[in-house]
């Protein structure tokens, strides 16, 4: 019989203590286990979400706005672009892709975030090597109004193929705009702000009434954003093209006739963001930099305001869940210690007996910190299966509520440190008992 | 197998520092396969003499030699692995570890030597105790009689050339009483194991050839009844 067959007798020997002790072990490691395993997951979305796109185009103001109005769809937008300046972007020969997006109302019900964008959204990876999959449908918004949402909306308002809905503009306190969207494909789940959004066709969002600003005022919004002097064709034909609305429309008034939005003249039109993926990499620092003299717009790499973000929020809250876990394992630690401890003065004979049959102190050492180890690794292997078995449990509940999606079984490698750290406390913990068993008295325990 | 004791002596210490004397032998021997039993009053240094013949209890001065090794000049790890190889001891509360089975507790007394344990002897020594149908049952499943009978199997499990007994009957009924002392006195006949052992009990030391009584060559444990 080795030290550990030994150790694991006097663990069976006395089980409940040994249960409960290893229990407490358990509960820190499931608890430390289920915050690695969710907080690795949130860490990784925000890392995918930034990864499709080279550049985020917006109006000049926070970057980190930018990124979480954008990616994240959790706050207003800056301010908007013309539709112009995306046209631009478009056709700038170091552009792949140029992906606008019109946003800032909600729809009535569950107020998601509807995001007015073009096919092509859809067709660039949102993550790497992940994209895009219809769970529902397959038409992509071929029509004006036609609308494609996120798996998580499906499922929250019961929406599927074919339903209809309506938008309120400005937040969901505004005022609900008349015009009806149908829902042509529904999302795969991507575990991204996605599953949370409805997109509409750029065209529709475009054209609905009140989505389109006084002439006045737009002409002189463009006639701002286009004030350098290397804007002057650009001047001219924003001019002319307004006068010619502007004369159009009179003549329409004169004779009763409704403006209708849904010739919104793309002037007239704006987007909130524009999404860029570059032809090379190197190109989208010389635009984010050529951006940074100007003052249009803002290009940024996704990444560093998102890994601020991430480490700002996501990185605390994961710290601080850490740092509690750890101290809940530390506390386990001590009831180990408690309870090994404890049973010292009952076992002194025990030990005695095996030192009369030849065991030497330090083989009587090694029990007991054999002991303190097997019931740290029992509890920590306990932990990790609970753990897991936590976030299997949680997961709908989280995915129903945030959207995210969690792979229980996802393995952090932070997990493999857990166990040397459990062997480390095991053996702080264990060593008091284990120098009390060291220096027992054999005749007098004997005599005892 | 032989024992030696020379000039054996060994003092506890009172609370108040002063020396008590518990061991005072000029000589003790003991010869191969022989078997003596030692009687004495309580309190007049039995199981001393047991411990500090085992190693466990180091002496002040004098030697104890066995099969020609000094223990008392061996380290403690030394005196440690000696014991587990050459001396099987019975206790008078038998000690067995409750959480082991009989075989278990029989495979702990081989645990210690380094060599391993051998499982089909440990089986061979229950069978030879009659606890065969007894292998897997705990201390508290079996009566005290088998009990003890497991505690001279284990005693036996490294074929020990000296066997230690301290009141091993102490804690037994009559009836079980001469079955134990049987027991131990075939199983070290068999295998030429010396036998010392301490007892109270008038009828079993009637039974052994070679009886001696401590108080008659310990001069501390005299002089400790005359103070007292």
């Amino acid at each position: 019989m080795n030290l550990f067959q030994i150790a694991m007798k006097s663990i069976r020997q006395r089980s409940l203590p040994s249960l409960l002790t290893a229990l407490s072990v358990a509960l820190g490691v499931m608890l430390m286990v289920a915050v690695l395993v969710t907080s690795g997951i949130v860490d990784r979305l925000f890392r995918q979400n930034s990864i499709g796109y080279h550049l985020i185009v917006g109006p000049k103001g926070s970057d980190m706005q930018l990124v979480l109005s954008t990616i994240y769809r959790v706050s207003p937008p800056i301010e908007n672009l013309p539709y112009y300046f995306y046209q631009e972007l478009k056709n700038d020969r170091r552009v792949q892709d140029a992906v606008p997006l019109a946003f800032g109302d909600v729809t009535k019900e569950g107020a998601f975030p509807i995001v007015g964008t073009i096919n092509r959204y859809f067709e660039v990876p949102y993550a790497p090597d992940r994209s895009f999959t219809v769970q529902e449908g397959g038409e992509r918004m071929g029509g004006k109004w036609d609308a494609v949402i996120g798996s998580h909306v499906a499922k929250t308002n019961n929406w599927n193929v074919g339903t209809q809905f309506t938008m309120v503009h400005g937040g969901a306190e505004g005022h609900v705009h008349d015009e009806k969207f149908t829902i042509v494909a529904v999302l795969s789940p991507t575990g991204t702000a996605n599953d949370k959004s409805v997109f509409v066709n750029l065209d529709g969002f475009l054209a609905i009434d009140g989505h389109d600003k006084p002439i006045e005022e737009s002409e002189k919004q463009l006639l701002e954003f286009y004030e350098g002097d290397d804007d002057t064709d650009m001047r001219n034909l924003i001019k002319a093209e307004l006068a010619e609305i502007k004369q159009q429309r009179a003549a329409e008034a004169a004779i009763g006739k409704h403006v209708h939005h849904a010739d919104t003249p793309d002037v007239l039109k704006e987007v909130t963001a524009v999404l860029l993926v570059m032809r090379k990499d190197i190109y989208a620092m010389n635009l984010s930099a050529e951006m940074k003299k100007g003052k249009k717009a803002m290009a940024i790499n996704p990444i560093r305001p998102m890994q601020k973000i991430k480490d700002l929020l996501v990185g605390n809250i994961r710290k601080a869940l850490l740092f509690l876990t750890a101290l809940i394992i530390a506390v386990s630690g001590v009831s180990i210690f408690v309870s090994i401890y404890n049973s010292m003065s009952d076992r002194k004979r025990e030990i005695a007996v095996m030192r009369a049959l030849g065991a030497q102190r330090t083989s009587v050492f090694g029990i007991i910190l054999a002991e303190s180890v097997l019931l740290c690794l029992i509890g920590g292997i306990l932990g990790l299966v609970l753990g897991h078995g936590l976030v299997l449990v949680a997961a709908p509940f989280i995915q129903a509520e945030t959207g995210l999606l969690i792979n229980p079984f996802a393995f952090e490698a932070i997990e493999l440190v857990l166990f040397p750290v459990l062997l480390v406390l095991a053996s702080l913990v264990g060593f008091v008992p284990a120098m009390t068993a060291y220096r027992t008295d054999v005749a007098d325990a004997l005599a005892n | 197998m032989s024992l030696v004791l020379e000039g054996v002596k060994k003092n506890y210490r009172q609370p108040d520092g002063q020396p008590v004397p518990v061991l005072d032998i000029d000589g003790f021997e003991l010869k191969t396969a022989e078997q003596v039993v030692l009687v004495g009053s309580s309190g007049c240094g039995k199981t001393t003499l047991l411990n500090v013949i085992s190693g466990i209890t180091t002496l002040d001065s004098g030697t104890v030699t066995i099969d020609g090794t000094e223990i008392t000049r061996l380290s403690e790890p030394a005196r440690d692995r000696f014991r587990a190889e050459r001396i099987g001891f019975v206790f008078q509360t038998f000690n067995l570890l409750q959480a082991f089975s009989a075989l278990e507790n029989v495979l702990l007394g081989m645990s210690f030597t380094g060599s391993g344990v051998d499982k089909s002897l440990a089986k061979q020594l229950l069978d030879r105790v009659g606890l065969s149908h007894r292998l897997h049952n705990r201390p508290k499943q079996m009566s005290v009689g088998e009990q003890q009978r497991v505690a001279v199997a284990r005693a036996l499990a490294n074929r020990p050339s000296l066997l230690l007994a301290d009141e091993p009957t102490a804690n037994v009924d009559a009836a079980n009483q001469n079955n134990i002392i049987n027991l131990i006195r075939d199983a070290c006949s068999e295998n030429d194991v010396s036998l010392l052992m301490v007892t109270h009990a008038p009828e079993v030391a009637a039974e052994f050839d070679r009886v001696e009584t401590l108080s008659d060559f310990n001069k501390a444990t005299q002089s400790y009844k005359v103070t007292a």
